[in-house]
């Protein structure tokens, strides 16, 4: 396994060039954009004209092309955060805590719309907008996971000294994904159980499955760039703090006081 | 028209819905791109001060 012992330069840390994640991003970005509208588009008007009503649920079954891709993405996100703060932790990889950064607040929006959607369809079906419930209650959970990785992360002046802690409560709180993803079926609670991501064929029928699926990944896409602008906004903030820092020891450094710009 | 805009009685709960899915995911990008544009033109500003600065120092010197 001699390619494990490489030095840095040449295995995992050759992508931790800002300048080529730079270019890559800047080359991948606007395709990933685009086809985030596009599938994002098709995937709603699918699932708000031409779904089918269900016979039980009536429209509101129609909630779920919302619903559903925000949860799962929600759940990938914090999946997403997890990897990059492990690999932030072991491997200290500059770009693994970038990404961290800036998938907690892209992670935390798609948690509210999930619980917000989430409300909104238990209401008319269940009667009730809130129940504490293992499933309602361990999203709500990863929601408070997201905000406190981002409260964390903006308490420190130096945010490469936020990364140890910040990464320590992502892996910990990684605790409550599977928690999430079973808690409908090892306790009892008024949210149904899984019909799409079962280890079994999924027991939906394929006019719902379509555009379930499509605004599924749309939802994803547009996670993706959204979390890929604000990598690239991270490591230019961190450019320009760098610049601030040096020009400070600089100023320092120099018997002869420099006037003022 | 007005049929579809009713949502078989439930265009209370429907259309909120994917007002906050969708106005989520808009106003999350358009925030984003804004932090984008602001930290793009502060990293510009500082660059140019420090070129600039360095330029006047190699004048000094």
């Amino acid at each position: 396994m001699v390619g494990n012992v490489a030095p840095p330069g040449r295995s995992l840390h050759r992508f931790a060039n800002p300048g080529r994640f730079m270019r890559l991003s800047g080359a991948i970005l606007p395709w990933l954009a685009a086809a985030a509208v596009v599938v994002c588009t098709v995937g709603v008007v699918w699932g708000l004209v031409f779904a089918p009503r269900d016979w039980q649920q009536g429209d509101t079954v129609r909630i779920m092309y919302v619903h559903v891709p925000a949860a799962w993405w929600a759940m990938g996100g914090y999946l997403g955060l997890a990897v990059a703060s492990f690999v932030s932790l072991v491997w200290r990889h500059p770009l693994a805590d970038v990404a961290a950064v800036a998938i907690a607040p892209v992670g935390a929006v798609f948690t509210a719309i999930c619980l917000v959607t989430g409300s909104l369809w238990g209401k008319p079906m269940w009667g009730t907008w809130w129940v504490w419930d293992a499933r309602l209650t361990s999203v709500l959970v990863l929601f408070f996971l997201y905000l406190g990785h981002i409260a964390l992360t903006n308490a420190f002046d130096e945010p490469e000294r936020a990364a140890r802690p910040a990464a320590i409560l992502a892996l910990i709180g990684a605790i409550n994904l599977p928690i999430i993803k079973f808690s409908v079926d090892w306790w009892n609670t008024l949210h149904q159980p899984a019909s799409v991501t079962r280890f079994d064929a999924p027991a939906v029928h394929v006019d719902i499955l379509w555009p379930l699926l499509i605004s599924g990944l749309g939802f994803g896409l547009a996670f993706a760039a959204i979390a890929l602008l604000r990598m690239r906004t991270v490591l230019i903030e961190r450019r320009a703090r760098a610049i601030l820092a040096a020009r400070g020891t600089e100023g320092a450094g120099v018997s002869r006081p420099v006037p003022a710009a | 028209m007005s049929e579809f805009l009713a949502m078989g009685g439930y265009a209370a709960f429907v259309w909120p819905s994917y007002a906050i899915g969708v106005g989520g995911l808009v106003v999350l990008a358009l925030v984003s791109l804004r932090q984008w544009r602001a930290a793009k033109a502060e990293l510009a500003r500082l660059e140019a001060a420090g070129l600039s600065r360095r330029g006047r120092r190699e004048d000094r010197g």
